[in-house]
């Protein structure tokens, strides 16, 4: 077993630095082994880490990372001895309890990560953030000109807007937006609720309490939009409604700040969609003042499972990974970065505004993935007609129980 | 087949034409859209304006200046090094369908031998573990594999595939073997050999078609699987199918939808030959009666 | 055979599947009738790049003496079968209460999730294994009538559905399905509906799917009547002519009987693998549409918080669905082998 592990680490060493230059970390053993999602920033960050001189660094970067890094890290010694994580996903390793605290970490080698990326539970550190994101508005500049409308701040201007676009037949259905039943279609709600200014929970215990006037507001909104949008959007996830912008058939909708650049690129619409497409601050709904949005953050861990000499030529190489060293021309426009020296470019304009909202953060709450999961199933129903908007709360609610119960957090 | 027992009808013959022609077309189809359409960009084949650019090739034109373009295949096969995938893969499927077959073989030729009730009754368990739905094993070896540092490696995945396979192999095999006659082994036991030599030098050379129809299956199951290779396998030594798999992942980056497509394409065509090659035992196979519940 | 040699024959391919299917359904059993551990909840502040709130989080040295004693949580005996997202015991006697006759509590019981998925993938399993099975002996009986010379590409072409990865598959025919795609504008054309959208409906969804996984199997269908109708005894066809049997006849009392053990194989494979009906389901992005009880595995496994229990709760029941499903099939077997 050893033998096959040293070999697949080390050809992974090497293929990850045959790109970049070595660096010297301040630490010269020790073995280093990322688990992390598979997009290009991500790819960057794992890629700056294994550029460590003389570490041990392999990596996994894979779509299904929430389904083994859990695994990965409860053995002893820990396979991995880093996950790449997001606010949503840093509480089930909290939960499990497979991730250390980097106070001692961070007080010897991190004097010099700002505080702000630092994230702490109840005073400790559990993570260090690299980059941050959010959904705001993407709009077609050309379409609003031609029906004399700036671009919409409210979700209720949103619906003026399309309602004056189909009627001058400029789109059929001009809204888009990323409401495939499950994770997608849940996140639309806690926006649309947190913009209506609700609470996910009690405060305090983890009894759900969304069935309310703000609850429900939420959902007459989103069905609302609905209307206005191509009838197969339970089906389309953020990849199907951008394709649906390059196609030219979408003018307005609410996105990651993380896909503008390839919106706005020239590869895979026509010059007029792309060049004409414009990023905006996330937009307020029911009068409120907090944006319908959520921020996120991506950032890393260490595991718990390892061996002190481990831990510390991880936190090394991590803190490598997200240094200024790894910005160029090419990874500059992968992510909003939390790093000395990144310029933003117009396509992040969305997420900045987002933050200067001050749009609250996705809750990092241990119990909120599972109602996530109950949203995801329970919110089409309601979408397509087949029961109220009461009922539907009903049922999330009794999803979210039966699970909380099951995992503890409800007697 | 020859025979005047088979001269058909005029209508019945018309029947079956039209029956095979739609089919024919049903399952070709999709397929031969792949294949033209991995020489498009991403922005024709999977045009949300219009279905007809995947054919015409309109922003093929614009974006690479020719009507068709290469850049899926090369971005799959040199830029995302899909040989490393197709090595991992060939040896997935060797090792699978050899050792799969060296004990569903033995265990089926047994399990066809024995009067007794419990012969039945190994048959009916093997059933019931065949119905477990895969991704609960999966996710239930997780933590056993990562504790014993077992995790990531090529042999764990193929001896997971082997013994999620056993099944379906016991069953095809058994009713394989219960069709080849007892009397030939049981006469070469009085002539002095032992169950095992009976099986080498009698039942051995009878028994290819058989197990060449359900190496086919067994074959396919390794060369297809996604569900325990992309949570077994870590990302060097990924066979095709998660490779394909992460070129789509979960926020599709430019370009790469058409990695997998292309792959898709290059994937089916060893399967081709392949067919070709055995189409002649896969049906003689099956001749000597495989497959009788 | 003697005990002791059929014990060394199967003992290998027993070993395989005693190690990685028995063990892991043993913890998936022992799984289902456990839950967690009451997880000590506490008001904490947390902080980040976008400041700092008042917020929760699990007391994880309070739980922890808990867990390290029970690790595999608090024995809840059928509790995780009998909730809301399982049978719904309770739920189903609410509804029985409260319904207005039949078709009321038809609607309360499709809004439960065990309930839902139920009616899809009984409905799925029923409508595509016999169609698969007449399918795949209607291109049979073609293919076997067809030239020698160009069986080999016709049985690769047929068995293409089954070939290519439905990863993949699925999705190309996705893009083909969508209002706009070739498929999809096709079918507005003929049915003359400009607004015609497969994916917006439940019942066209429903249809599409079964459309899929009918175009899917019959090819496992076809390749094993192909080789059954090689083997049909042609002294007996002909002897049944010279009787003067006509050709419906003759296909009734020699072809059918000589098929029938390759359909009960056929029937047992397709009714179980139909019954965990799943990949269609992701691929066509229809969870909103029709759920099965491997998609609510699967979506139990996948969420950013995982619940193991309840998986493994569906999984069991997904066991003894099909242990039901096959009952009949498996009682016919149980009377072939004791006449053997």
């Amino acid at each position: 077993m050893y033998s096959w592990k040293n070999f697949a680490a080390t050809t992974a060493f090497a293929v990850l630095s045959g790109t970049t230059a070595m660096a010297s970390c301040g630490v010269d053993a020790g073995r280093v082994s990322i688990v992390g999602n598979e997009f290009p920033a991500i790819k960057t960050v794992a890629a700056g880490a294994a550029s460590c001189a003389g570490l041990d660094v392999s990596s996994n970067l894979t779509a299904d990372h929430q389904k083994i890094n859990v695994a990965g890290m409860s053995g002893d010694p820990a396979e991995y001895t880093s996950a790449i994580i997001a606010n949503s996903s840093v509480v089930a390793l909290i939960n499990e309890d497979v991730v250390r605290p980097l106070d001692d970490l961070v007080a010897a080698h991190g004097a010099d990560i700002p505080k702000n990326q630092l994230i702490t539970i109840d005073g400790k550190i559990y993570a260090v953030a690299f980059m941050a994101n959010a959904q705001t508005l993407a709009y077609r500049a050309d379409a609003l000109e031609k029906i004399g409308m700036e671009p919409p701040a409210t979700y209720e201007d949103m619906l003026a807007a399309a309602e004056k676009m189909r009627e001058m037949g400029i789109a059929e259905n001009p809204i888009g937006g990323a409401y495939k039943a499950g994770w997608n279609l849940a996140e639309e709600f806690v926006n649309m609720y947190i913009g209506h200014g609700g609470e996910f929970f009690k405060p305090g215990s983890a009894e759900v309490a969304i069935n309310n006037g703000q609850g429900k507001a939420a959902l007459e909104m989103m069905k609302a939009l609905t209307a206005y949008m191509n009838p197969d959007y339970l089906t389309h996830d953020s990849n199907a409604t951008n394709a649906e912008m390059e196609a030219g058939n979408v003018m307005m909708m609410n996105m990651w700040g993380s896909r503008m650049g390839n919106l706005m690129d020239d590869e895979g619409a026509e010059p007029e969609v792309y060049e004409n497409i414009k990023v905006g601050a996330p937009m307020t709904v029911g009068g409120g003042s907090i944006p319908a949005s959520t921020l996120w953050w991506d950032g890393w861990t260490v595991a718990k499972n390892v061996s002190d000499e481990d831990a510390t030529a991880t936190f090394l190489a991590m803190k490598n990974g997200v240094s200024p060293s790894i910005l160029t021309d090419e990874t500059m426009t992968q992510a909003v970065w939390m790093i000395d020296g990144y310029t933003p470019g117009p396509v992040n304009d969305g997420v900045f505004a987002a933050i200067n909202m001050s749009a609250q953060p996705y809750p990092m709450l241990p119990f909120m993935g599972l109602l996530h999961t109950a949203l995801g199933d329970n919110i089409g129903d309601f979408l397509q007609g087949k029961e109220s908007a009461e009922q539907a709360l009903t049922d999330i609610e009794a999803a979210y129980s039966s699970a909380a119960k099951e995992k503890g957090f409800l007697q | 087949m020859s025979s005047k027992a088979h001269k058909k009808p005029l209508p019945l013959t018309l029947f079956i034409t039209v029956v095979l022609g739609a089919w024919l077309v049903l399952a070709a189809f999709p397929f031969l859209w792949t294949l033209w359409g991995s020489f498009k960009v991403e922005g024709d084949f999977f045009s949300k304006a219009n279905w007809a650019a995947a054919l015409t090739g309109e922003l093929t034109q614009t974006e690479t200046g020719g009507s068709v373009t290469g850049s899926g295949y090369y971005g799959a096969w040199i830029e995302e090094e899909f040989w490393r995938a197709a090595w991992n893969s060939t040896l997935v499927c060797f090792f699978v369908v050899t050792i799969s077959l060296t004990l569903g073989t033995l265990g089926g030729y047994a399990l066809s031998r024995s009067p007794h009730r419990y012969a039945f009754w190994f048959l009916i368990i093997a059933l019931v573990f065949r119905a477990l739905p895969q991704i609960t094993l999966v996710s239930g070896y997780l933590p056993v594999f990562f504790e014993f540092n077992m995790w990531g490696y090529l042999p764990t995945a193929i001896v997971v595939l082997i013994a999620i396979n056993q099944p379906f192999t016991l069953w095809m095999l058994h009713s394989f073997f219960k069709n080849i006659p007892q009397d030939l082994d049981e006469s070469a036991m009085v002539d002095g050999c032992n169950r095992f030599q009976a099986f080498r030098h009698v039942i051995v050379p009878v028994m290819w078609p058989g197990v060449i129809t359900t190496g086919l299956f067994s074959f396919l199951l390794a060369y297809n699987d996604f569900a325990v290779t992309t949570l077994l396998l870590n990302q060097d030594n990924q066979t095709m199918i998660p490779k394909i798999g992460s070129f789509l992942g979960t926020t599709q980056t430019k370009g790469n939808v058409m990695f997998a497509v292309s792959a898709v394409v290059s994937v089916t065509a060893p399967l081709f030959v392949m067919i070709l090659v055995f189409q002649r035992q896969i049906v003689s196979g099956l001749t000597a009666g495989a497959v009788k519940g | 055979m003697k005990h002791k040699t059929f014990f060394w024959f199967v003992l290998p391919s027993a070993l395989a599947m005693l190690l990685f299917i028995f063990l892991p359904m043993v913890s998936i059993v022992v799984q289902s009738l456990h839950v967690s551990h009451e997880q000590v909840i506490i008001e904490v502040e947390n902080c980040g790049p976008f400041g700092c709130r008042q917020s929760t989080t699990v007391d994880q040295e309070a739980t922890e003496s808990l867990r390290d004693a029970k690790p595999l949580g608090q024995f809840a005996g059928l509790t995780t079968y009998m909730d809301r997202g399982h049978l719904a015991v309770n739920e189903v006697g609410d509804a029985w209460n409260a319904a207005r006759g039949w078709r009321d509590f038809g609607g309360r019981m499709l809004n439960l999730p065990f309930y839902k998925a139920m009616a899809f993938t009984l409905t799925f399993t029923f409508v595509v294994t016999p169609l698969v099975i007449i399918l795949g002996f209607l291109i049979a009986v073609a293919v076997n009538s067809a030239t020698k010379l160009i069986r080999g590409q016709l049985i690769f072409v047929s068995l293409l559905p089954m070939m290519i990865t439905p990863l993949v598959g699925a999705l190309i025919l996705f893009w083909m399905v969508d209002a706009r795609g070739i498929v999809g504008a096709f079918l507005q054309d003929i049915s003359g509906d400009p607004n015609l959208s497969i994916k917006a409906s439940t019942p066209l969804m429903w249809i599409m799917l079964m459309v899929y996984g009918v175009w899917h199997s019959a090819p496992f269908a076809f390749i094993v009547y192909y080789a059954g109708l090689q083997t049909v005894n042609t002294e007996t066809l002909e002897s049944a002519m010279i009787d003067g049997a006509s050709r419906a006849q003759r296909i009734r009392y020699v072809v059918l009987p000589h098929l029938l053990p390759l359909t009960t194989f056929i029937a047992l494979m397709q009714l179980m693998d139909n019954f965990r009906v799943f990949e269609p389901i992701i691929s066509f992005s229809a969870s909103a549409h029709a759920t099965s009880l491997s998609w609510a595995i699967f979506n139990d496994l996948g969420g950013e918080t995982r619940q193991l229990s309840s998986a493994a709760a569906t999984s069991v029941l997904t066991v003894i669905g099909v242990i039901i499903l096959l009952t009949p099939v498996l009682i016919r077997t149980w009377r072939d082998f004791g006449r053997k």
